[in-house]
């Protein structure tokens, strides 16, 4: 018989176990899952997490580590400050595409004019754009009492039909021939994004992504304001008696990663991407909360989060492609670590007993 | 000073290139010497491969060319790729596992494949429905404005509540010319037509094109177009009775033989399988293409009994004069929406205009969104 008996402490030594647990359960299952479909597992599991990182072509992927995981490090960071405090931004996806937006037209309202200031005033812009889409649900919230889950998630689709009218309307390439999109701001140097050397996919979101990280380690570790977010998370009531503001924690958290979400989003925009379009969002805020829990809401752990499961979309892709492996097939593979992740927590929670020491009837 | 700059990163990058198609160069030699007989041919989808639309039917030309050359080639895919730097990586990683041709199936993968053209000029790659060439970049399409002439023929002999209703995907010059097309045969055949018309703003959404199908049967509307890719609205059709539709990108005939009356079908199969020839002959030049019915691209699906036979029959010989270029789909007189001239009596439309076109024929009181 097992039962699982509740620890008086959180484990430690679990809540670092635990997700590589889930990343060695992943690849067991996600095998399993391959041999089924008739495909080498071995061959498989090899060629999603070795070849990106030490195969062949390993000088060109490295470097698309960095380009893939630098948005969802940039994200989950803002995310996990607001979950730790009990207040759950679902829309980053929105924020994100508003950053693009905000940060794309300022430098497009440029063109063709060069100048050293464009690219600072984009950043500018798309932090702004993200953290006033943010700023809609906390203050609904603070006002109203709405729940910033919903409001949020709505405004993701709000965000998303307003891509597709700048996409066909205002922000259109007007050399385009009629065809939806803006201008490629890779071909514009002021407004882009490049790699700071080249070929190394280090572009500014990278740099500010690991900025990021070392801001809210700094803020979560040193700063008052960071143990009052770990107060409202853990304890609200005592948080409020200990002269914590919760509507100003609301408008910190949400607005903090409003701006990193639009942040992502504009270096997104006027880098690798380079045009606004209507399908421009690629989910980068929606996996980014898997990220943000599966590096247990800690700056450190999500950066380590954010590489790892760039590899797994990276690999996924190198895999379809030698392999023929179905796209849906390695998207189950990216589900299944963080079912296996949330599975394993209980053992941080909970450590398990075998036999019963309960009186047999 | 921020253009020197600019100069220093534009030099080592154009550096890097060298080197990496130095390298790459060198291993499409090492892999065409292992794999001298095998010709690889890469494919970039948007979409799963079952989607039953778009995907499908290029994919369904990635196994015509399977079968067409056997073990004379090597087919790769990878399927859902979004647009951006999502699918300039998969493009690299074919291009770098000794591709020598790629398809880029989406409008979205214009720049990205341009970006990756230059970094390998050894490696030729087709991009379906954009504007961008290359030395090594060619660019196809196809004329579904030809497809769109036969339905609307059909709609307007058929309809009787004289409203066909039409669920376009976004305002883009290709959506535009099919409902042109589609609305001008129309009228020919039934000068009492209306269209209506609702903007769907995606692609492959059944609950979205269910929605709209739903709207425009209430509306009326008995003939219900679509230039989305799911079966939905055909459903819907079905389910409301007394409406006909038409397949889209495939033939969607299971919805036969009503509502789904006809259908137009996107045949990649010919193209590459000529594509991919003249790769192995070493013929292959940068090329632009846009066919229609004629050459095979555009295929009409089965006219099923539904369709009067008289209506079928000119339906039928609609067909086969564009397909030998005797009559075009655009042919004046015709005037824009906004009562301004387009075309003179008899005179047909350039490729320029209707590649980018953005306005309505006269007639269509709806406006364009923007």
């Amino acid at each position: 018989m097992i039962r699982f008996e509740k620890r008086p402490q959180p484990s430690q030594m679990f809540s670092i176990a635990t997700p590589l647990l889930a990343v060695v359960t992943t690849m067991f299952f996600g095998g399993l899952l391959f041999a089924v479909l008739g495909k080498d597992p071995v061959q498989s599991i090899v060629t999603i997490f070795w070849e990106p990182l030490f195969g062949e072509f390993a000088f060109y992927y490295r470097p698309q580590l960095l380009i893939k995981g630098a948005p969802l490090v940039l994200i989950a960071i803002g995310l996990a400050l607001g979950f730790k405090a009990g207040i759950w931004n679902i829309g980053a996806e929105g924020q994100y595409i508003m950053g693009a937006i905000f940060g794309a037209g300022v430098g497009l309202a440029f063109y063709p004019t060069e100048s050293v200031f464009i690219f600072p005033l984009m950043i500018l812009a798309g932090a702004f754009g993200g953290w006033l889409w943010a700023t809609i649900p906390a203050v609904l919230k603070i006002k109203f009492g709405t729940n910033e889950i919903l409001v949020s998630l709505m405004l993701v689709y709000v965000a998303e039909q307003f891509l597709a009218s700048m996409s066909l309307g205002l922000l259109k390439n007007p050399e385009g021939f009629g065809f939806p999109g803006s201008r490629n701001l890779q071909q514009y140097d002021s407004a882009h994004n490049a790699d700071i050397i080249a070929g190394s996919g280090m572009h500014w979101g990278v740099v500010a992504a690991l900025i990021a990280v070392i801001f809210a380690y700094v803020l979560l570790a040193r700063h008052s304001l960071g143990f009052a977010i770990r107060v409202t998370g853990e304890a609200p009531r005592a948080a409020r008696f200990g002269g914590v503001n919760p509507s100003r924690l609301i408008l910190f958290c949400l607005g903090v990663s409003g701006m990193l979400a639009g942040l992502a989003g504009m270096f997104e925009v006027a880098g690798p991407a380079g045009q606004i379009t209507i399908d421009f969002n690629v989910g980068y805020g929606f996996t980014a909360i898997i990220v943000a829990f599966l590096g247990r809401l800690h700056p450190i752990g999500i950066m380590l989060a954010g590489l790892l499961m760039a590899l797994t979309y990276i690999g996924g892709d190198i895999a379809q492609s030698q392999l023929q492996l179905p796209a849906a097939a390695i998207q189950v593979f990216q589900g299944m670590l963080l079912f296996f992740l949330l599975a394993f927590d209980l053992l941080t929670n909970y450590r398990v007993r075998i036999g019963s020491n309960e009186v047999a009837t | 000073m921020p253009l020197a700059g600019a100069n220093t990163y534009g030099e080592v990058h154009m550096k890097f290139t060298k080197l990496m198609t130095g390298a790459a160069l060198a291993l499409g030699l090492a892999t065409a010497a292992v794999a001298e007989d095998k010709t690889k041919v890469g494919f970039v989808f948007v979409g799963p491969v079952g989607d039953g639309g778009w995907t499908y039917e290029h994919n369904k030309g990635r196994l015509a060319v399977e079968e067409a050359f056997g073990d004379k080639v090597e087919t790769v895919f990878v399927e859902s790729v979004a647009e951006g730097p999502d699918s300039e990586r998969v493009m690299t990683e074919m291009a770098l596992n000794g591709a020598d041709l790629i398809f880029t199936t989406s409008f979205g993968y214009m720049d990205p494949t341009i970006n990756v053209a230059a970094k390998f000029p050894n490696v030729k790659f087709e991009h379906a429905t954009g504007y961008k060439q290359a030395d090594n970049v060619s660019v196809y399409s196809a004329r579904f404005y030809e497809g769109r002439a036969i339905q609307g023929h059909i709609a307007g002999k058929m309809t009787k509540s004289n409203i066909v209703g039409y669920i376009a995907s976004f305002p883009i010059p290709e959506v535009i010319r099919g409902i042109n097309s589609a609305y001008i045969h129309a009228k020919k055949v039934n000068p009492d037509v209306e269209f209506k018309i609702i903007w769907a703003y995606t692609w492959f959404d059944p609950a979205k094109e269910a929605d709209a199908a739903k709207v425009l049967i209430e509306q009326g509307a008995d003939v219900v177009l679509q230039h989305t890719d799911s079966t939905a609205p055909q459903a819907a059709a079905q389910d409301a009775g007394n409406v006909i539709t038409f397949g889209q990108a495939s033939d969607m005939g299971q919805y036969g033989p009503l509502p789904r009356v006809s259908s137009i079908i996107d045949d990649w199969a010919p193209y590459y399988i000529a594509r991919t020839q003249a790769v192995m002959d070493g013929t292959w030049t940068s090329t632009s293409t846009w066919d229609g019915i004629g050459a095979g691209m555009v295929g009409i699906g089965e006219i099923s009994d539904a369709v009067p036979a008289d209506v079928k029959a000119e339906a039928l010989a609609l067909k086969a004069s564009l397909a030998d270029g005797s009559y075009h789909a655009f042919t004046g007189p015709l005037n824009k929406a906004d009562g301004s001239a387009w075309l003179a009596a008899g005179e047909t439309a350039n490729d320029g205009d209707l590649a980018g076109m953005g306005f309505y024929v006269e007639g269509i009181t709806a406006e364009i969104p923007k």
